[in-house]
């Protein structure tokens, strides 16, 4: 009996516990939303364009690959809102799917690359020594080759398609966060608790998981941000160059690709939308990243 | 500082070593047997000793060690072996191309700096009136713009101003002429391409320029400049400006990889003839002696880049040096 209400008192504080902190947790996050409010554009912007190419299907008015031969380059009208392109294709169809792509790609990448770094970074840190050493050396190397060319490297070599560019573009952001998150941890390894982990018999995967990640999530976050929106400004110039995604698959770059220069002064529109899609996803994605990063950095905050 | 000198130039030696492994193993990761692609676009037939021959003709028949070895000693002395796309050696076909790029690429470092570094310092000592709010929008949007979309709307506004102006449409120039052959010439065609390259440099050294500026401002010295009555001219010129300046020259040599990155695509958009250009068709001729090349020269021009950069940083702040 007495061990029964032992426990019914323990879940109770328990769950009160978990309520509190869900409270603590939804009054952050309105603050978030009242101190910045450029940050919350960023990601209302955000959550809208990754929500445009989720129901890319429900939302766009045309088929983005259907070509319609009697109605090439047509001005922006009721029936094609943002106009139509060199094959009569419609131009808002085709940007509300380029959504998708940039969203695929720009996502994929930098969770991928980021989370491959976070671990390389914590590992490096942890293991410190000969480990740290050539982890580094490692990291040395494919930082001394700029984003884009590494990317065009990778695509020489593996050639185009969404696939390719995801690993094109992931590559060269793993050793950028490993850098980041390696500092942030090197100090978490020297605090007591990882000490007494490892005293207790801790596995190391267990310490650098479940002791040390969460620790350097802040940094890791921030960085993982940031790398959407270069992941997405990097897949746009690979396809621009039609070096990244191929037709007939809508991405934004590539509709500027085609026909947008010689066909700027006759028919602008098909310059000019997939380029603003970029810029305010993009834009989007910064000014989040900004906020979250005014927001998580303690330095930053007091200020 | 000679003791830092000689550190960090030690340093660069295993990187630029990594680098070039790197190269060497991506290049050979490449599907397929470079010379059953060369001999497949002559039309010739997969003869077993027609291969060989190219294998021997190509050194690929010895030791891996070896051919790494011969690919670094290559590099040492400017050698990258010939085109197998055109035929003509690698360095000729570089050479040739490098004048417009390297022009385009200094007179953008040249257009972000004179933009950024007064723009950045004033949005900071103005810090939140509405300057700092434009050149805070401006900065933001810099970095969110591809440069490739920057130039055709450009060139959209030039051909469309042009053609309203003087009843013809007005295009940039392609060809290269050098500066001092026909300078008006010369800048008509860099101008657009440098701006638009540009944009983004100025925009992250102006977001720079201007928290450094900010945090320089809160320090104990230039309380004290202020408090022993220096004037602010002086107190924003010689104390807070100079230190400010610091994290901004660093970034100024990092920020020059992307504009290596954006001199790729940009010279696609204005049709001009460039090392980038060079780099897009060897990717797409799958031409994987000049993209080798191409890949290690940019490496070898970034590395040295961070190192002057480096070495500048530990000049103007003594406390890198000792450290």
């Amino acid at each position: 009996m007495a061990t029964n209400t032992g426990t019914i008192g323990f879940t109770a504080i328990a769950s009160e516990d978990v309520g509190a902190q869900r409270a603590s947790r939804t009054r952050r996050l309105l603050r978030f939303f009242r101190r910045e409010l450029l940050g919350t554009f960023g990601l209302l912007t955000v959550v809208l364009i990754a929500g445009t190419g989720l129901a890319a299907e429900l939302l766009a008015p045309y088929n983005p690959t259907a070509n319609d031969f009697g109605a090439m380059m047509e001005a922006p009208s009721w029936q094609h809102l943002l106009g139509t392109d060199q094959f009569g294709r419609d131009l808002l169809s085709r940007i509300i799917f380029g959504a998708r792509t940039a969203m695929i790609v720009g996502l994929s990448s930098a969770l991928i690359g980021g989370t491959i770094g976070l671990i390389m970074g914590v590992g490096s840190a942890y293991f410190g020594g000969k480990t740290d050493l050539i982890l580094q050396r490692i990291f040395d190397v494919f930082m001394a080759f700029p984003l884009i060319i590494l990317a065009l490297a990778v695509v020489a070599i593996f050639g185009t398609g969404v696939q390719n560019v995801i690993i094109a573009i992931t590559i060269p952001l793993i050793p950028r966060c490993a850098r980041v998150v390696r500092s942030s941890a090197l100090a978490i390894r020297e605090v007591p608790y990882v000490d007494a982990a490892r005293a207790l018999g801790f596995g190391h995967t267990r310490i650098i998981l479940c002791h040390m990640v969460p620790n350097v999530m802040a940094p890791f976050l921030i960085m993982v941000t940031a790398f959407v929106g270069q992941a997405v400004l990097a897949e746009a110039s690979l396809s621009y160059l039609g070096l990244g995604v191929q037709e007939p698959v809508p991405a934004w770059g590539l509709m500027l690709q085609g026909g947008a220069e010689e066909y700027a002064s006759s028919a602008p529109w098909i310059a000019i939308f997939p380029g603003v899609a970029i810029v305010l996803s993009v834009l989007g994605i910064n000014l989040f990243g900004d906020a979250l990063r005014d927001t998580l950095d303690p330095k930053l905050r007091k200020r | 500082m000679l003791r830092y000198v000689i550190k960090r130039v030690a340093l660069v030696i295993p990187t630029l070593l990594g680098a070039a492994a790197l190269v060497f193993v991506l290049m050979r990761l490449i599907p397929g047997d470079v010379c059953v692609v060369r001999l497949g676009s002559s039309g010739g037939t997969f003869d077993p000793k027609a291969i060989a021959q190219c294998h021997a003709e190509l050194g690929m028949d010895r030791p891996v060690l070896v051919q790494f070895a011969d690919f670094v000693w290559g590099f040492l002395h400017f050698d990258f072996g010939t085109s197998m796309w055109s035929g003509a050696p690698v360095t000729s076909e570089i050479w040739a191309r490098l004048p417009i790029s390297l022009e385009i690429a200094i007179l953008a470092t040249v257009i972000a700096i004179a933009i950024a570094i007064p723009l950045g310092a004033i949005s900071a000592l103005k810090q939140n009136t509405w300057i700092d709010v434009v050149v805070r929008i401006f900065a933001v949007g810099g970095i969110a713009t591809p440069s490739f979309w920057l130039g055709i709307v450009s060139l959209l506004i030039v051909l469309d101003v042009t053609s309203a102006l003087f009843g013809a449409p007005w295009m940039p120039p392609i060809e290269y002429v050098p500066i001092w052959v026909d300078p008006l010439r010369n800048l008509s065609m860099a101008f657009l391409p440098a701006v638009t390259v540009g944009y983004r440099y100025a925009a992250v050294s102006m977001r720079m320029t201007r928290s450094a500026m900010l945090e320089v401002m809160q320090e104990d010295y230039i309380r004290t400049a202020r408090a022993k009555g220096l004037i602010n001219k002086l107190i924003i010129n010689r104390h807070a400006l100079k230190n400010a300046l610091l994290p901004v020259v660093t970034l100024i040599g990092i920020e020059f990889a992307f504009l290596i990155g954006g001199l790729v695509v940009t010279e696609q958009v204005f049709n001009l003839n460039g090392v980038g250009r060079l780099f897009v068709q060897a990717v797409q001729n799958q031409d994987y002696t000049l993209t080798q090349a191409l890949v290690m020269l940019t490496v070898m021009v970034f590395v040295i880049c961070n190192l002057i950069v480096d070495l500048l940083y530990a000049w103007l702040d003594p406390r890198i040096r000792f450290s």
